[in-house]
């Protein structure tokens, strides 16, 4: 269905969201995904639809500070939440830390997956619950990446939490 | 997803009152199942009534020593939650092996107790399934049947309910608290569910508009004698085949207490007492654990597919009882069953 035409019948409702620090108002049918609504109503591209079923974590983003797949959450139901997506992570001038280590680590190849790895990834950090490589990969098991960059994926996620481990104990 | 209207309950009553309302709305909580059922077709609820809002959630210890978890509890600050990780690590871990970090973000303790049947059928709305549409046959019982159940099964239906913080909630005796239109109730975990007998369409024993409220847990009493272990196509993020969850209370050398539940051979989380019962007084050994595993297994049968669940099964028991009685759980992140 095109999110952008309206069926017959269908009842409107509004949503308020903050999208990226925006504040975005709009009417949408309850049937929209979160994944939908950045995509088609908003042109936030970055986050990408895979399997629309919850099972590839391409459309991984983070609501309320918590990574969710967009395509399993119905927009309506997020009224009033916080949402941020690959775009307001960094820009190309200005990388997240994780952005650049996935550059850095060479952790993509067709590139599809890695908006939603690198939401993943940034949210993993955030928990503190993975302390070793296996740790890592269960915790970005919800992530699939069909060019299987995932040896490099882990090792930029690592370097990271090594940084932020080193920056907390130079703090300290 | 065909068309739908929402409402956003205000108040647990205001849920149960419009549920039985209006026969065709559903309750959504997390919506990591709902919302893909929907997707299919496969479920077309003339209205979600979104309970997200009510005051369901957090994780509360009880008067008897046990703790009080609200249905809207998220799976994952379930598992993460200090007292509930402490006290009943084998619900910790089963809820770790399940899904995937974001979906158990969204996911909460009431939408993974009604979580339906992974059956490949079951989705396809092409196809004839009991459980789906009643009465129009079952496809899975002559198709593909490599994750269908093994016990417990009927000429209808041979489903299985995919959940793993199910079968951990069943080893621990879980009692499940609800709500309706003729007031609130509470009933163990084991009468939850429903085995499929000749109405698949009901995968519990709720009535309509019955919400779930919270799960309670007795006070603890298993220490480090436990373990979940999930066999499975992969290694992360995929159903159980098989999974087994195991709690001891060991004193003295021998078993005082022992509980047992399978994942992914019934359409329920799959418990036997006098299996239990086999390892009580016993010393732990190999041959007390293949002994109950052969009573918990009583009357598996394959239908083809499914063929090699039945001695996986018996295999699994065994290791996952020798890893409770060593104290030395299945780890959910490294994946070597030791
Ligand atoms: C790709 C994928 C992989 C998965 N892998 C696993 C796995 O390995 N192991 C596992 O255990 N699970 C797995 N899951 C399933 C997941 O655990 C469930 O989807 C989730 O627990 C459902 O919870 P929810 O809150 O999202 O439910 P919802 O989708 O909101 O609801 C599910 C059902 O419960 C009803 N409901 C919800 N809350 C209540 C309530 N309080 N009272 C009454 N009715 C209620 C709804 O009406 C609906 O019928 C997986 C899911 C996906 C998509
Ligand atoms: S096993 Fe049950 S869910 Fe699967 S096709 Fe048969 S009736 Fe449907
Ligand atoms: S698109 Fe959401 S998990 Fe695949
Ligand atoms: S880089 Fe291609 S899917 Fe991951």
């Amino acid at each position: 269905m095109d999110q952008n035409d309206r069926r017959p019948g269908a009842e409107l409702v509004p949503v308020t969201l903050v999208v990226n620090g925006e504040t975005r108002r709009l009417e949408i049918e309850p049937a929209v995904t979160l994944l939908d609504l950045l995509r088609e109503r908003l042109h936030l591209t970055g986050t990408k639809k895979g399997c629309d079923q919850g099972q590839c974590g391409a459309c991984t983003v983070l609501v309320d500070g918590r990574r969710v797949n967009a395509c399993l959450q119905l927009a309506v139901m997020r009224d009033g939440c916080d949402v941020v997506t690959i775009e307001g992570l960094g820009t190309p001038d200005d990388l997240h830390p994780m952005q650049a280590a996935f550059v850095a680590r060479d952790a993509f190849q067709c590139g599809y997956c890695t908006p939603g790895q690198i939401c993943s990834a940034v949210a993993l950090v955030a928990e503190g619950q993975a302390r070793t490589p296996d740790e890592i990969r269960e915790l970005m098991s919800g992530n699939l990446c069909r060019c299987g960059a995932y040896s490099n994926i882990a090792a930029a996620i690592g370097d990271v939490m090594a940084g932020a481990a080193g920056a907390k104990e130079a703090a300290e | 997803m065909t068309p739908f209207s929402y409402l956003r309950a205000q108040s647990l009553q205001d849920a149960i009152a419009a549920l039985a309302a209006e026969p065709g709305s559903r309750v959504i909580a997390g919506g990591t199942n709902l919302v893909d059922l929907m997707k299919y077709d496969v479920e077309a609820p003339r209205r979600l009534v979104d309970i997200t809002r009510l005051p369901l959630h957090g994780v509360i210890p009880t008067d008897a020593g046990g703790l009080r978890i609200g249905a809207l509890t998220p799976n994952s600050d379930l598992a993460y939650h200090p007292q509930a990780a402490r006290d009943y690590p084998l619900l910790a871990s089963a809820i770790l092996a399940g899904a995937s970090a974001q979906l158990r973000n969204a996911a909460t303790t009431g939408g993974n107790l009604l979580q339906r049947t992974r059956c490949p059928y079951f989705y396809d709305v092409a196809t004839a399934c009991n459980k789906r549409a009643p009465g129009s046959g079952c496809s899975a019982r002559t198709g593909i049947n490599r994750n269908a159940a093994i016990l417990g099964a009927s000429e209808a239906c041979v489903a299985t309910h995919p959940s793993d913080m199910c079968v951990a909630l069943a080893a621990l005796e879980a009692i499940v608290h609800v709500e309706g239109p003729n007031g609130a109730r509470a009933l163990p975990i084991a009468d939850l569910h429903r085995l499929p007998g000749d109405a698949p369409e009901r995968d519990v024993t709720l009535d309509r508009g019955e919400i779930i409220t919270a799960v309670e847990l007795p006070s603890p009493r298993f220490g480090r004698h436990h373990s979940y272990l999930k066999l499975r196509d992969r290694l992360s993020y995929a159903f159980a085949l098989v999974s087994v969850a195991a709690a001891l209370e060991i004193a003295g050398g021998r078993v005082v207490t022992a509980r047992l539940a399978l994942g992914g051979v019934a359409h329920k989380p799959w418990r036997i007492r006098e299996a239990e019962a086999l390892l009580e007084g016993a010393a732990p050994s190999r041959a007390a654990f293949a002994e109950a595993a052969d009573r918990l297994l009583q009357g598996a049968v394959g239908l083809g597919g499914n063929d090699f669940k039945i001695p996986l099964a018996r295999r699994a028991i065994i290791r996952a009882l020798t890893q409770a009685a060593d104290g030395a759980p299945q780890s959910q992140s490294r994946k070597v069953i030791n």
